[in-house]
């Protein structure tokens, strides 16, 4: 059945793996002169408050090589690698059988369907999870100085690790996307019965998975941390104004805490929590001359509250954890469902 | 032993009956035919042999045991799918590899040497092969793992009729090497002519009538005479067909009796006649009322 499995699964597995070793390829080549570069930045020697040095750092890796696209390609290769694994491994995996008519045949050998089934989402599955895993540790490692960098400062096109769409490339997540992807691409398959349609409702769902889940489900997993501080002279970054009415848009106050926080939100409210923050005050008005520093202290004497929700780093592990968790349960339940679909629906 | 039992069974797919109250005992050792108009229910009996579909209603045996019900029963069950599927990108070589692979008592020579004789390149992949040559691949798959009992849904169905007499031909020649058992299904009567010794009659999702070939030949009589009314006949003479002109009867008539009558000109039926006969009083016949008959050894 391994052998059959296998025989299915080879071009598929062929083209994937293609795919991946020429990108791994890249990044094995380029990583060395990356690890250079860091240990050869001021960034390397430093040890407490080293944002210039991180900015220096990362502006050096923009200017060298076209490294930032070796960055976003990674991000978008890993992004993109459950859909694929659904949509080319697991949507025809049982849905071409069941098409083709072949399933008459491979259900009649001396096998049971239960088991046929589970070799094949054992094998598939299991060649899934090692690409996503392969693909998140080899792009960890190339990306890890800018990812110590843009822990420490954020810029030119760098998040810390934490930040959502950074945290889904990184670690063992996408492992559990790729298991989730996989058996759901099966179990569509064996649902529609045919390969192209079951292809896109595939990627319609995990596309819609890949959007919900940062948004709306990870920032719930832990209760974030909530920081409630007074808006002063000293924390004020800027501020922004409705030209129409002359109201308060908002007020930006630079956030709180250590490197590698993930900030879910950031707002200013007035002292009894209304987000309406009122007219702006007349030393904002008109061209600062004197500097911004009396339109800030005008700011400040109206005793805004800043409120700030977040995810401290130490969590990073933990959400890590969490998310390869919940996929890799999804995964076995949709697997549950796809037997039961083998053995009572398809007869 | 039997080879199919089955009783009361019934499949419905959402709400049509595409088989009802089906009563059957085919024994083992027979080449046993399964004849009826497309439609009539013969893929629907022979995937529940299968266990390819679950009953609706009554029960089904295939060699004593449940279809599908383990490796074990898969292992004693060859079956060769209407349209004889095989994996299109695979060549005839890895499907030999996928039999010795996934059936234990898989009889590698057998194989190897039924597709050398058969000419096939085993390099060739199986999307290429002709209808024919697909079937004899379906064929030698399902009889390599030496099963005792061999299904075949409508095996000849798409090949020309030479192909259809080879394919026929080297079925028989393999049962008879093997002493397997087998149920095999047309819509056409000459194809199972030839090569059955037992026979089931589906019509309109039902058993019309299953027996012994030499059985129902003899107990079946084409009746010729002077025009009469049916009802007048013998009870033991039972009219499966009736045709009438102004001054002739010609009645098909079941009974286990010679008929002694010198009324009547006596003939001897072909298999195509009689079942013909039964096909056409299934359609006749009003809804709810149609006679099941069997005649047993």
């Amino acid at each position: 059945m391994i052998w059959l499995t296998w025989r299915q699964f080879r071009t598929q597995a062929v083209v994937v793996a293609a795919g991946l070793s020429a990108f791994a390829i890249l990044l094995l080549v380029t990583g060395p002169h990356l690890v250079t570069l860091y240990r050869d930045s001021a960034l390397a020697s430093c040890h407490s408050s080293c944002g210039t040095q991180a900015d220096d750092f990362l502006t050096t890796v923009n200017s060298v090589a076209p490294y930032h696209l070796v960055y976003l390609l990674g991000a978008l290769l890993i992004i993109l690698l459950p859909a694929v694994i659904g949509l080319f491994w697991g949507a025809p995996l049982i849905a071409r059988e069941l098409e083709s008519g072949t399933f008459r045949l491979a259900w009649n050998q001396s096998v049971t369907r239960e088991r046929w089934l589970a070799v094949k989402l054992g094998v598939v599955g299991l060649a899934s999870m090692a690409a996503a895993g392969l693909l998140s540790l080899i792009l960890g490692w190339w990306a890890s100085p800018i990812d110590q960098a843009a822990t420490i400062q954020p810029v030119g096109g760098f998040e810390n690790r934490f930040f959502p769409v950074v945290f889904g490339t990184r670690g063992i997540a996408p492992i559990g996307y790729a298991a989730f992807a996989f058996v759901l691409g099966v179990l569509v398959g064996l649902m529609i019965r045919r390969t192209i349609p079951a292809m896109g409702v595939t990627l319609a769902v995990i596309a819609a998975v890949q959007i919900v889940f940062p948004l709306w489900i990870r920032p719930h997993l832990i209760t974030p941390v909530r920081n409630v501080s007074t808006v002063t002279v000293g924390n004020i970054q800027g501020l922004g104004v409705n030209p129409g009415n002359q109201q308060i848009q908002n007020v930006m106050v630079a956030a709180p805490g250590v490197p590698g926080t993930w900030i879910i939100s950031n707002q200013v409210t007035t002292a009894s929590g209304s987000t309406s923050l009122g007219t702006v005050p007349q030393a904002c008005q008109g061209p600062l001359a004197s500097g911004p520093q009396a339109c800030f202290s005008a700011l400040a004497q109206k005793n805004l509250k800043s409120v700030v929700t977040y995810e401290p780093p130490d969590r990073y592990w933990t959400f890590q954890w969490l998310e390869l968790g919940i996929f890799l349960t999804v995964a076995v339940l949709l697997a549950w469902g796809c037997f039961w679909w083998v053995r009572r629906r398809l007869s | 032993m039997t080879a199919l039992h089955t009783s009361g069974l019934g499949k419905r797919y959402r709400r049509r009956w595409a088989l009802s109250d089906c009563t059957l005992q085919i024994p083992e050792g027979r080449v046993a035919g399964l004849v009826g108009p497309n439609g009539a229910g013969k893929t629907t009996l022979l995937q529940l042999a299968v266990g390819l579909l679950a009953p609706t209603t009554g029960a089904i045996t295939v060699l004593g045991g449940e279809p599908a019900g383990g490796p074990d029963q898969l292992a004693k069950v060859g079956f060769v799918a209407q349209d004889t599927p095989v994996y299109a990108g695979l060549s005839v070589a890895d499907h030999l590899r996928l039999g010795a692979h996934l059936n234990p008592g898989w009889d590698d020579s057998y194989a190897q040497h039924r597709i050398d004789r058969l000419r096939f390149d085993p390099a060739q992949r199986a999307g290429k092969l002709s209808g024919g040559q697909r079937a004899q691949l379906a064929l030698t798959l399902a009889i390599a793992k030496r099963p005792r009992l061999l299904i075949l849904d409508e095996p000849v169905a798409s090949l020309d009729p030479l192909a259809r007499r080879e394919f026929l031909q080297d079925l028989m020649e393999a049962v008879a090497d093997q002493e397997i058992s087998v149920i095999l299904s047309s819509h056409l009567v000459a194809d199972l002519e030839r090569v059955c010794d037992y026979l089931v009659v589906l019509a309109a999702s039902r058993v019309q009538i299953a027996g012994d070939v030499d059985a129902l030949l003899a107990s079946h009589h084409r009746l010729i005479g002077a025009r009469r009314d049916e009802a007048s006949l013998p009870g033991d003479q039972q009219v499966i067909h009736a045709r009438h002109t102004d001054r002739q009867s010609t009645l098909i008539v079941h009974s286990r009796h010679p008929i002694l009558d010198p009324a009547w000109t006596v003939e001897q039926l072909s298999l195509e006649d009689l079942v013909l006969a039964y096909m056409s009083q299934a359609a006749d016949a009003a809804p709810g009322r149609r006679p099941v008959l069997e005649v047993q050894r």
